[in-house]
């Protein structure tokens, strides 16, 4: 390690650059400042004020030339309306729920079961956090291999650990098995994300907490309700809150392993707004579909933080 | 530390905790042992059933990833001349020919192009945001933070219908560059968050011993902030790097031809009837190896990453 301070005595430019201060603070601040502000304004807010505007109209993108209508709130009514977009709401919401529950139950598990601080546990904790590096559309285009009804390896395992004969049923087919199916891939991929914060946050006890509630004689029952869970509990909070958003907006990982089938059953919100926007060209009316979305999320979310700084200040 | 602590867990408390994590880890892994051994399957090999476990290997998928083959007459078949390369013997024995290259290379070729650019764009543009964040006044500091982070919470789809619609007007379609830019918009929130903690972990004596020997403001930012912040900064290239690396809904929706990166691309590696699982399995293997050795080898700055990207906010 060089020491800066040394290094910056050695290399003090000449009297000259000392009159010359160069740019004053100020400027230096807004002239770092202003790239990324007008990188974020030129694509995203820019862009999500053009989807409010296109939210009004009936603009269809696949023939600009026609003319452009001002239709007021009908694409907002038409979908809040709209019993096939409850429907997609009430998939998206099965979804978020089983995921986050599963990837809070066993992620925490796990950090707890590594903080036993076994030999190789550095290891190990890479190697499970492998899957949610990787390119979720990637992967889960290959978890429908896995999921192939008959020769899959999923219905091969099942059939070893159940008796289950693996030609019986069809992970992504019709039998009802497909949301489950998604819930699994994801799991999969982002109960590591769940397990590492998780871990930060059971790092972060100090022992001498523990050691004082063993000289009080509480159990190790008890020691886990009332120090181990309140104080790792802003941390799965945030986790979940970070899980909550990205498995709203979920898109790749499902599109390419059930395309929303069979039927509507695995249809997220995302997926079908796609096929409104992209496949269907309903511009407008997919506008409000986006708006609406990011409405939930953002009010969702506002009142989560909330929520989260309520146990944060206890 | 004495030997002996009372918060330390017993020696059977750490064997049971070690067993269940290697079981975990142990499924946890096996779709990722499958993707790569399937890439080295022949084709009747990777669809039978029990699936196999040991098998000769085979380097048919990797030829199918990188060729398009057709068949020809048998008569034709019959009076061609022999083959004159490894692979051209291997697409021969399945009774066809090799007519191109396939177009995974070029795709390859893009997701690296457009990776690394909108992380090196990300990086640059976020250590000087966040450094000003860091160590100035900014007016309204909290709210650009926040609505930095917002940012993040938009549905990609939502941001794609006028982004789509503005890149049609610009000539950004289907462009190296749109795709940077717009990858690069997405990253700097996280990029920003990320480097403004490893900033203000910095001690400002130094910078302003700096200053004090006659550096200007932005020599002390170059030659002192950094040197010290590069760690920080090498983690949070790699977040921006996999970020981009792995994105597929606006490269599926925005890019189709001349820019398409390699995730929309893989999935749709046909063969006969369906998709050519050992030639799908390759071109996976090739595209995710990188990232999981680069995790195996970065783990501790990127396991650090991770959590620090969480528990700053």
């Amino acid at each position: 390690m060089t020491n800066p301070i040394a290094a910056a005595a050695r290399a003090t430019p000449d009297p000259i650059a000392r009159r010359v201060r160069g740019l004053s603070d100020r400027a230096i601040a807004w002239l770092f400042v202003a790239p990324t502000i007008f990188l974020l304004l030129a694509i995203n807010i820019f862009p999500l004020i053009w989807t409010i505007r296109l939210s009004f109209t009936n603009y269809r993108a696949n023939r600009p030339n026609e003319e452009v209508e001002w239709v007021g709130l009908r694409n907002y009514i038409r979908i809040l309306t709209d019993d096939g977009i409850w429907a997609n709401m009430q998939t998206t919401a099965h979804f978020l729920f089983w995921t986050l529950f599963f990837q809070v139950v066993i992620g925490f598990a796990l950090a707890w079961l590594i903080n036993r601080k076994f030999k190789g546990n550095d290891l190990l904790t890479t190697l499970i956090v492998l899957p949610m590096m990787l390119s979720p559309a990637v992967v889960g285009n290959f978890w429908t291999f896995l999921y192939q009804p008959q020769i899959g390896l999923v219905n091969y395992v099942v059939e070893l650990v159940t008796g289950t004969p693996a030609s019986s049923f069809s992970m992504l087919g019709p039998g009802g098995y497909a949301p489950w199916s998604i819930i699994i891939v994801d799991t999969w991929m982002w109960t590591p994300f769940v397990m590492l914060i998780c871990l930060a946050g059971l790092r972060s006890i100090p022992d001498y907490i523990y050691e004082a509630a063993e000289i009080d004689r509480a159990s190790k029952w008890r020691q886990f309700w009332t120090i181990t869970i309140p104080m790792v509990l802003p941390f799965l909070m945030l986790a979940v809150l970070f899980r909550g958003i990205e498995n709203f907006k979920m898109f790749d990982m499902v599109v390419l392993l059930t395309g929303g089938g069979p039927g509507n059953e695995t249809l997220l919100a995302s997926i079908d707004l796609k096929r409104e926007a992209f496949e269907k060209w309903r511009t407008g009316y997919s506008s409000a579909y986006a708006i609406i979305l990011f409405v939930t999320v953002f009010g969702l979310a506002s009142i989560y933080v909330k929520a989260l700084n309520k146990v944060k200040e206890r | 530390m004495s030997a002996y602590s009372i918060t330390e867990p017993s020696s059977r408390s750490k064997l049971v905790a070690g067993v269940l994590v290697v079981l975990y880890a142990f499924i946890t892994l096996l779709p990722l042992v499958w993707i790569i051994s399937t890439g080295f399957k022949s084709g009747p090999d990777s669809i039978s059933y029990p699936p196999k476990v040991l098998f000769e290997p085979s380097l048919e998928g990797y030829v199918n990833l990188f060729t398009t083959r057709t068949r020809v007459g048998a008569e034709e078949f019959e009076n061609l001349p022999p083959p004159e390369t490894w692979y051209d013997a291997i697409v021969r024995n399945s009774g066809m020919v090799i007519a191109g290259p396939s177009r995974f290379g070029e795709r390859f070729l893009n997701s690296v192009i457009i990776g690394f650019g909108s992380t090196f764009l990300s990086i640059f543009l976020g250590t000087l945001a966040a450094y000003a964040f860091s160590r100035f006044k900014v007016p309204l500091k909290d709210d650009l933070l926040f609505f930095i982070l917002s940012t993040r919470m938009m549905p990609p789809i939502a941001v794609a219908i006028p982004i789509f619609l503005m890149y049609r007007e610009l000539g950004l379609s289907d462009t190296h560059l749109g795709m940077i830019l717009l990858y690069t918009a997405v990253n700097i929130s996280l990029a920003v968050w990320l480097l403004k903690g490893f900033i203000d972990e910095i001690p400002r004596e130094y910078e302003e011993a700096a200053l004090i020997d006659g550096y200007t403001r932005f020599q002390a930012f170059r030659k002192v902030v950094l040197p010290q912040a590069a760690t920080g900064i090498a983690s949070t290239a790699i977040f921006c790097l996999i970020f981009a690396w792995n994105e597929y809904a606006f490269a599926v929706l925005l890019t189709s031809g001349t820019a398409q990166t390699a995730p929309p691309f893989i999935p749709t590696i046909i063969g006969v009837g369906g998709q050519d699982w050992p030639a799908v399995a390759a071109g996976a293997t090739i595209f995710l190896l990188p990232v999981m050795i680069f995790t195996i080898l970065l783990r501790k700055h990127l396991l650090r990453g991770i959590t620090f990207g969480a528990v700053r906010k």
